[in-house]
C-alpha cells in the first residue's frame, strides 16, 4: 500500500466575482476510491484540477502526504496521473511517441512490458505507431489513461474518466481503477452513475457548497 | 537531462508542424525583401544598414518566438505540461529551444544580410560575433518569458511586440551601438562598457525570468 493521504481544508475557489464552491473539507486515504459529483458547473473539474495542483485554491489548503511525508506542490507531478476529457496529447506524435516522451521528460526509463501491456489493456497495441490526429476521441481517451498510469502514480485523479468511451472501454477502466485503487488513491469526479457507484465515498457539490458526503 | 528531454520533444514537434520555422522563414525574406525594394539604386550608410539588421531581427524575434508557449496553449496542451513536469524544468526546456532558434534565425539574417547588402561590412568580425552571441542569448531569454506572460491572453499577436519593446529596448540600443563599433573597427577593450552591460543584461533577466516564471506558470 502506498499510504498516500490527501486532505482538502476549507477549500474555496472564486473566477473573479463568481464563486465556484465555499468551504470544502475531506480526507482521502489510499486504498479507497472517492468520487466528486455535482450537476454542470457546480465545480467538480474545478474541484479535480485543484486536487491535482494544477489550479489554485481562492483560499484554504490542499495538503498532499505520503508515509507521512508532505508533498511539495512542484513535485506532485511525480506522485499523480491525470485523466479528462480537456487534457490533450501531442497530435503530431504517435501514441508510443507521445508517451516515450512523457516519461523521458518525467526523467525516468521506459519499461518496455509494462508500457506494452498497458497499450494491449487499452486495446491500442496496434495502433501504438498511428499519429494522434488519426485517433477517434474514445481512442484519445483510452491513451490518457496510459499516460496517467504509466509511471506509476500514488494517486489517480480521472474526471469524467468514461467519457467518449464505449461499453468495452468503460469496462476496462472500471477495471482498471478496481485494481489501481487496492494500493492507490483514486478520485473520480463524475455525473455517471455507474462511475460513482465504485467509489466508497462521494462528495456532492452544489449551489456552491459540500452538500454532503455519502459512504457505501 | 528532464529540461533537454522537453527540448527535444519541443524541436520534434517543431520538424513536423513547422509552427515556428515557418513563420521565422517568411518573415525574414519578406523584410530582407522590403528593404533591398526600398532602397533600390541608392547607396546607404553602413551604420544605417548594421541598424536596419536589428531591426529586422527584432521583428523576426517577436513573429516566431512567442511560439514556444502560444503553440501549447493554442493547442491545449499546457496541461499536459502542467502534469509531467516541474515549472524549471518546463522553462528552461522552452529557453533552450529559443536559443537554438534565435542563432539558426540570427545566423541565417547575417548571412543574407552580408550576401545582398555591399554596404554591410563588418571590420572587427570578433566584436560583432559577440555581441550576436550575448545579444542573441538575450533576446531568447526576454522573449520566452515574455511569451509565457502573453499566452494566456486574449490577444496574444497585438500584445507580445507592445511587451516586448520596453524590455527589449535596452538591449537592442546597446546591439546597435556595439555593431557600430564593430562596423568601424574599434576593438573589444574599447568596447568593453557596452559588452559588460550586454553580459548584465542577459544575467539579470535570465535570474528574473526564473524567479517570476513560477508565478506566471501556476493559474
Amino acid at each position: 500500500m502506498d499510504n498516500y493521504t490527501l486532505t482538502l481544508q476549507n477549500l474555496t475557489k472564486s473566477f473573479g466575482r463568481r464563486l465556484i464552491f465555499k468551504d470544502i473539507n475531506a480526507e482521502f486515504k489510499s486504498g479507497n476510491i472517492y468520487g466528486f459529483a455535482g450537476s454542470n458547473g457546480s465545480g467538480k473539474s474545478t474541484l479535480a484540477k485543484i486536487v491535482a495542483g494544477v489550479i489554485s485554491p481562492t483560499s484554504g489548503k490542499v495538503n498532499h502526504a505520503q508515509n507521512g511525508i508532505v508533498i511539495n506542490s512542484d513535485n506532485l507531478h511525480e506522485h499523480l496521473g491525470f485523466v479528462s476529457p480537456y487534457l490533450i496529447l501531442y497530435d503530431e506524435f504517435s501514441a508510443e511517441e507521445n508517451i516515450l516522451h512523457f516519461l523521458k521528460i518525467r526523467g525516468l526509463t521506459a519499461d518496455k512490458e509494462k508500457l506494452n501491456s498497458l497499450f494491449n489493456d487499452f486495446n491500442l497495441y496496434d495502433r501504438r505507431t498511428d499519429l494522434l490526429k488519426g485517433y477517434s476521441s474514445g481512442m484519445k481517451q483510452r491513451i490518457k489513461f496510459i499516460f496517467a498510469l504509466v509511471h506509476n502514480p500514488s494517486l489517480l485523479v480521472f474526471d469524467e474518466p468514461t467519457s467518449n468511451l464505449d461499453i468495452k472501454g468503460k469496462d476496462t477502466v472500471y477495471k482498471i481503477v478496481e485494481q489501481e485503487s487496492k494500493e492507490k488513491l483514486v478520485i473520480l469526479a463524475s455525473n455517471e452513475e455507474s462511475d460513482l457507484s465504485l467509489c466508497s465515498e462521494t462528495i456532492y457539490v452544489e449551489n456552491f457548497k459540500q452538500l454532503e458526503i455519502s459512504k457505501r | 537531462m528532464k529540461a533537454y528531454s522537453l527540448f527535444k520533444k519541443d524541436w520534434q514537434s517543431e520538424l513536423r508542424t513547422r509552427y515556428a520555422i515557418n513563420a521565422l522563414a517568411m518573415f525574414i525574406l519578406v523584410t530582407i525583401s522590403v528593404i533591398l525594394f526600398s532602397i533600390g539604386q541608392e547607396k546607404i550608410s553602413k551604420h544605417l544598414t548594421g541598424g536596419l539588421l536589428w531591426v529586422v531581427i527584432f521583428f523576426s524575434a517577436m513573429s516566431g518566438l512567442s511560439r514556444a508557449f502560444v503553440s501549447e496553449e493554442e493547442r491545449g496542451t499546457t496541461l499536459t505540461l502542467h502534469l509531467i513536469a516541474k515549472p524549471s524544468t518546463i522553462f528552461s526546456g522552452k529557453l533552450f529551444f529559443n536559443i537554438i532558434l534565435v542563432y539558426l534565425m540570427n545566423l541565417s539574417i547575417v548571412i543574407l544580410y552580408s550576401l545582398l547588402f555591399d554596404s554591410f561590412s563588418i571590420q572587427n568580425v570578433w566584436l560583432f560575433f559577440f555581441a550576436a552571441i550575448f545579444g542573441s542569448f538575450g533576446i531568447a531569454v526576454s522573449s520566452t518569458i515574455i511569451a509565457a506572460i502573453i499566452s494566456k491572453a486574449s490577444a496574444k499577436g497585438t500584445l507580445y511586440p507592445v511587451l516586448a519593446f520596453p524590455i527589449l529596448l535596452p538591449l537592442i540600443l546597446i546591439l546597435l551601438e556595439l555593431t557600430k563599433f564593430s562596423i568601424d573597427g574599434k576593438s573589444i577593450s574599447a568596447s568593453f562598457v557596452e559588452l559588460a552591460f550586454l553580459i548584465c543584461y542577459d544575467v539579470v533577466m535570465l535570474t528574473a525570468s526564473y524567479m517570476l516564471f513560477d508565478f506566471i506558470w501556476k493559474d
